[in-house]
């Protein structure tokens, strides 16, 4: 298998008035052309990971790793132009909730477009072509229609494909997904992670899918890794999470409800400091 | 024995669009009812509804027997109060725990506050080392305890829980479940819940209503589900996209 990305010992801190922040503390894991899970829950780290792998960290954090590269690129050494020609072309990354993700005053045709244009050299025909394409590739039944309405327009579940035909249309490499169905109901959250599957699978990307669900994402991962407090706490296959061995992983799978449990109350999270060491 | 809350072919319409039609619902004292369905499938316009914060346009509510009208008086809201899905937007930024807690006291003259507002904090878990903090300061289930323990303050009887945990992580929703469990069985309280989680539901409710466009779909108790004793396709799709990824 041949490593798309490589992470090392990724660090990324936050001053402040009371001190440093350090949101991620020394994450390191390799990414081929897999569905690679991130899981924690909130203020572990996970979103940050994903941020600082797509440039996206603001500019007072300050970003260091032994070794951040992705398909040989250093990104640690990369000019903030070679990153800004990387992001969205080879690496995309699809947002928790379209309501705030996608311009409120943009069609959502206009913003495909301006995302395929901003990465090749298309004439306007081609390009509305490829973008009418490409929202008949995540199953939007009337492509022409949704191309011209605008975000406020369309439900939660048509917005977030909306979303992920913007990602995918200048043909990623590496897909960064930060909870992109938890806004949406639990129906069309499935419909949308159909389409997402039948993507990756189909275009052979790697996808870095970010959540706070365990069961959710191992049922859709080949990997998956455990964050607690900025650190990584274990790195398991999916199929072999049952013989998971961290407590804070057993913890986060045994305290969803359950429909054919009976369990009152429900196992909760006894924290220990030394996870966090 | 008297219904806790009866709904009666409630209609709420917003201009012309029909939100709840001819919705009817009793739940007995003691008992914990959910109501379950996608967005825009009205069940927390039925909340809000009871609550007085949505139109009726047509058909009943009744409380312990008793027919509200149109407005509702300070002796509904200290029977009947409700918690609100989003533990950011609910709690007032400018205000301490201690100020958000007395806003009530103060409305309905409730004269033993001090005691009021420690037992409050103590039974949610929160303990006086957050009574003046701000809400920023909090976590997200530090935020939606302070919620709970507003909605308990006036000693009410039925609680109105509209999604409390779905902005939560799922470990800090299993602490919030349980924390409302056990202020129910304490308080002998009535819960109407929303949620569009199947396993929040039947793991909180005894029964339940599915909705889908402002129209019930069915009615179940939660050990049907358990047995998947249900009729309607809808409902069984919400069982199946509960049980998560499948790849085809």
């Amino acid at each position: 298998m041949s490593t798309l990305l490589d992470v090392e010992d990724l660090r990324v801190t936050y001053p402040t008035r009371t001190g440093v922040i350090e949101a991620v503390r020394g994450v390191s894991f390799q990414l081929g052309r897999e569905r690679l899970g991130i899981v924690g829950e909130s203020g572990s780290g996970k979103s940050q990971t994903g941020r600082a792998i797509m440039g996206l960290t603001p500019p007072q954090a300050q970003v260091s790793a032994k070794k951040l590269a992705f398909d040989g690129i250093d990104l640690m050494a990369a000019s903030p132009r070679e990153r800004r020609a990387l992001r969205g072309n080879r690496i995309a990354m699809i947002l928790q909730d379209p309501k705030y993700s996608l311009d409120p005053v943009m069609s959502i045709g206009r913003q495909i477009v301006e995302t395929l244009r901003a990465h090749e050299r298309v004439s306007k025909a081609e390009a509305r072509e490829r973008a009418l394409a490409m929202l008949e590739a995540v199953q939007i039944r009337d492509p022409a229609r949704v191309f011209d309405l605008h975000p406020h327009e369309v439900s939660g579940g048509m917005g977030q494909r909306a979303m992920i035909a913007m990602m995918l249309i200048a043909g990623p490499e590496l897909m960064i997904a930060d909870e992109p169905t938890s806004a949406l109901d639990v129906t069309v959250q499935l419909d949308v992670l159909k389409i997402l599957d039948k993507l990756v699978a189909e275009r052979g990307m790697g996808l870095i899918f970010i959540s706070h669900d365990l069961r959710l994402v191992s049922s859709f991962c080949d990997r998956v890794i455990v964050m607690y407090a900025g650190k990584v706490v274990e790195q398991i296959k999916a199929s072999e999470l049952r013989n998971a061995q961290h407590p804070y992983t057993l913890g986060l799978l045994d305290c969803m409800p359950r429909i054919d449990a009976d369990r009152h109350p429900l196992p909760v999270l006894d924290r220990k400091p030394e996870w966090a060491a | 024995m008297t219904a806790a809350l009866a709904i009666d072919r409630l209609e709420v319409v917003f201009d012309r669009f029909r939100a709840l039609k001819g919705v009817s619902l009793e739940v007995q004292p003691g008992e914990s009812f959910g109501l379950v369905g996608e967005s825009g499938s009205g069940k927390s316009t039925l909340l809000r509804a009871i609550a007085g914060l949505a139109p009726v346009t047509s058909g009943g509510i009744a409380v312990d027997g008793r027919t509200l009208g149109r407005g509702r008086d300070k002796a509904f809201y200290r029977q009947v109060q409700m918690v609100f899905q989003d533990p950011y937007g609910s709690l007032h930024p400018r205000q301490t725990v201690d100020r958000l807690l007395q806003e009530p006291l103060a409305i309905h003259g409730v004269a033993d506050g001090e005691r009021r507002i420690q037992r409050a904090l103590d039974e949610v878990g929160l303990g006086n080392g957050f009574r003046f903090r701000y809400a920023h300061q909090l976590s997200g289930g530090q935020r939606q305890r302070v919620a709970i323990a507003r909605a308990l303050i006036l000693e009410p009887s039925i609680l109105l829980l509209d999604e409390p945990t779905s902005a939560l992580d799922a470990s800090v929703q299993a602490e919030v479940l349980n924390l409302l469990e056990e202020v129910r069985r304490r308080r002998k309280l009535t819960f109407l819940m929303v949620s569009h989680d199947l396993a929040v539901i039947t793991h909180m409710c005894e029964r339940l209503m599915v909705m889908q466009n402002g129209e019930a779909v069915e009615n179940l108790a939660a050990s049907d589900l358990v047995e998947r004793k249900v009729t309607k396709d809808y409902t069984r799709n919400l069982l199946k996209a509960s049980e998560g990824f499948v790849r085809a």
